[in-house]
């Protein structure tokens, strides 16, 4: 029998704070374009003086990793798996302004030494004294899908017993007026939010989400990973086909899907995918999740939390709702995800005793 | 499981060559690519030597044919040089007439743009198309659509480790059965990031690097790109394929000591070559030549030197550092010398570690100095980034 894929614990820093119960109930609605993380307090977790060294990336990271390590109640994992779009932005726009303005003159190697994209996961390492598997995946909006799927690969196949995985993407100003500049991000002046977008671009943020995944089910378990699967293109028209042939390699008809949790960002240029995957899935409830955590490439793993949550709590936050179903059971949940028609992605989680 | 992940293409642009015909002759040749930069302007112009692929971008896209409206970054056009080749090499006519994957890797991405239009981006429109391609997955979607290509497709950056990463997730996606074929590899364009990154550390050397020499002064920048075809044994025997060589083992392990230092002790490369044996089935007395990480920088050697003692104790087998001939390709040098590994296996060939004249201090580590031909069976070869990640790749012949 296939080694089941249990998640044993979460952890966030988000545009609505730490991961917690009361998340989603608290949630506020985001119109602005661009959304910063609430940052929690970090002394508990680093020193003084690396805090303030560190960008808020490398923080956001940290947190949520400890946070997901202590719900699952882990010291050290035996693997460190990361996603990251952008990577950590804010040191590397630092490092390039300072060789810009001082003409490749007098710089110092921090900004540099902390703009890698795997710092992140290196970093979470280099606290937890953790000498096991580490990698990070960079790849758009399929960034942290790419971490999950070779993570539920390694437990899987039985390499690890325990990894943390997850995804962080840090917001920094230069990158982000470059976005607007090309309308993938909203104009300042447009106050929309992902249900009422009449506008192309997204209300861009940023946050970090880490989950405990383990070969073994404990009192914390909250669901299963039962299947990842990730696709570089994907037209309109080929959506159906390819879902339907997920779901049947994996032994799952459509019919048991009981919510899919839709990364609708309100670009109305793209958002269309969600509309074809919707129709697909027509008696499911219908979840959407980045009016509360805005867009950025590695939100998806904050859609697979509120996927996780929503079958951990048998309960769908009114908030997160787009469609008016609720089914009396929540035991299978498909998470999709696209970024402007590309990098496609889906997860298929259950309930641990349906699993 | 056999031999290990069979290997059926290889495509490579380097600083000696680019292709894999010309490459192997400038290692037989003791040719190296290391001059005076040409492509940037950069005020460390005659303070460095770096490898550097002397083509225009506008030859590099007029190589691949691409319409004048392309927003290909460096990065992305040496990788679909290399990746093309690398199928025509497998001799894929259709690239997606099974599960097919691409796993690049990529240290710069699209910086090399970033970096030269930054501020220039908010007054001239017809740049802004560069925008989007800044981040390190862009260059990966870039070679995908350049061969065709609809499937998996993601990118690993860990530094200067990432195509051994790309290598390993990419063998281990055919053993589990996910993916039939899988193009593995990585791409790396010089830029003035990382030779001003660099230089911060005072890691780069004024002449030619000279890896595991007590003299070294640090490393040459270089920049390339190299993929691998893997394929699975369903595919090799229903199309009777020819394989060039096997990826046996890999590991990977963390350092877990310093954000860009390596331990003393070389904790995490020790621990990643003692994973990859593990996975070959294979005892390090069976390997008959090390592709050293030896990038020339005092702290890697050092390092590096002390985790082989750690592995292969007073045994340690032929080994060289090809750094000296390409410069240190980042997050491609996993891959360039995954290709070296399997011409070294195909031609029985250990190369020469350029520019050695006196052993370390440290240790009673001498490399091999002249190209020598003998029989080759299996070949290790290391990879270590920033972020104290450490990778080891074991090969074996076909």
């Amino acid at each position: 029998m296939k080694q089941k894929v249990y998640i044993n614990g979460i952890g966030a820093v988000t545009a609505q704070g730490i991961w917690r119960d009361e998340l989603f109930e608290e949630a506020q609605e985001i119109t602005n374009n661009i959304s910063y993380a609430l940052q929690p307090g970090y002394k508990e977790l680093i020193a003084p003086a690396m805090i303030r060294r560190m960008s808020k990336g490398i923080k956001m990271g940290i947190y949520a990793s400890q946070q997901a390590l202590n719900d699952a109640e882990i010291e050290q994992p035996d693997a460190i798996i990361t996603g990251t779009g952008l990577g950590c932005l804010e040191d590397s726009e630092k490092f390039l302004k300072a060789i810009i303005a001082n003409e490749e003159q007098f710089l110092t190697p921090t900004n540099f030494i902390q703009s890698t994209h795997n710092t992140v996961g290196a970093q979470i390492a280099l606290r937890l004294g953790c000498k096991g598997y580490n990698f990070t995946y960079v790849n758009g909006a399929v960034s942290f899908e790419s971490a999950l799927l070779d993570a539920s690969l390694q437990i899987e196949t039985k390499e690890a017993a325990t990894i943390l995985v997850g995804g962080m993407d840090e917001l920094a100003d230069h990158t982000v007026s470059l976005l607007k500049l090309i309308d993938q991000v909203k104009a300042d002046d447009i106050q929309q939010a992902v249900k009422e977008s009449t506008t192309t671009g997204v209300n861009t943020a940023e946050g970090a989400v880490f989950f405990t995944l383990s070969n073994a089910s404990t009192k914390n378990t909250k669901a299963v990973v039962h299947a990842v699967d990730i696709r570089n293109v994907v037209h309109e028209e080929e959506l159906a086909g390819w879902v339907h042939q997920f779901l049947a390699a994996n032994n799952v008809v459509a019919a048991s899907i009981d919510a899919v949790i839709l990364g609708r960002n309100g670009d109305v240029q793209f958002d269309g995918y969600y509309d074809q995957m919707g129709k697909v899935f027509a008696q499911a409830a219908h979840i959407y999740y980045k009016h509360i955590s805005g867009e950025y490439d590695t939100a998806s793993a904050f859609g697979m939390a509120a996927a996780v949550y929503i079958i951990d709590k048998q309960d769908i936050p009114e908030n997160i709702c787009w469609n008016s179903i609720r089914p009396n059971e929540i035991k299978t949940t498909l998470v999709y995800n696209q970024y402007r028609g590309r990098d496609h992605s889906l997860i298929l989680l259950q309930h641990v005793e349906s699993s | 499981m056999g031999k290990g992940v069979a290997i059926t293409g290889m495509g490579i642009v380097s600083s000696i060559g680019m292709s894999v015909e010309e490459n192997l002759q400038s290692l037989l040749s003791n040719r190296n690519g290391i001059s005076r930069i040409q492509n940037i302007e950069t005020i460390h112009r005659d303070s460095i030597k770096v490898g550097e692929i002397k083509k225009s971008n506008d030859q590099l896209i007029a190589q691949l044919s691409l319409p004048d409206s392309n927003n290909y970054t460096r990065t992305a056009l040496l990788g679909a040089l290399a990746a093309k080749q690398a199928i025509q090499d497998a001799a894929i006519t259709d690239v997606n007439e099974f599960r097919t994957g691409l796993i690049s890797s990529t240290s710069v991405g699209g910086m090399d743009k970033t970096e030269k239009y930054f501020y220039e981006y908010f007054d001239q429109e017809d740049i802004q198309k560069y925008i989007p391609s800044h981040d390190a997955g862009d260059s990966s979607e870039k070679i995908a659509d350049y061969l065709g290509l609809k499937g998996y497709v993601s990118t690993i950056s860990t530094a200067c480790s990432s195509a051994a990463n790309a290598i390993m997730m990419g063998a281990k996606l055919i053993k589990a059965g996910r993916l039939d074929r899988v193009i593995v590899g990585g791409t790396d364009a010089l830029c003035k990031f990382t030779i001003n990154g660099f230089n911060t550390l005072m890691i780069l050397s004024d002449t030619d690097c000279q890896p595991f020499d007590n003299e070294r002064k640090g490393l040459n920048l270089g920049e390339a790109a190299a993929y691998l075809v893997l394929e699975s044994d369903e595919i090799i025997a229903q199309q009777n394929k020819k394989v060039l060589a096997y990826v046996a083992g890999y590991g990977n392990a963390n350092d877990a000591f310093h954000q860009t230092a390596s331990s003393e002790t070389g904790e995490g490369a020790f621990l990643a070559m003692e994973k990859a044996f593990h996975v070959a089935d294979l005892t390090p007395s069976q390997i008959d030549y090390v592709n050293v990480h030896g990038t020339a920088t005092p702290n890697n050697d050092l390092s590096e030197g002390r985790a082989m003692i750690r592995v292969f104790g007073d045994q340690t087998p032929d080994f060289s550092s090809t750094k000296a001939f390409t410069g240190h390709t980042l997050a491609a040098a996993a891959a360039i010398e995954a290709v070296y590994s399997i011409l070294a296996l195909q031609n029985n060939l250990v190369y020469a570690n350029l520019n050695f004249k006196t052993p370390m201090q440290e240790f009673d580590l001498t490399p091999q100095t002249e190209i020598k031909k003998k029989d080759i069976q299996y070949v290790l070869s290391n990879s270590f980034g920033f972020g104290g990640n450490c990778s080891t790749l074991i090969f074996s012949k076909a």
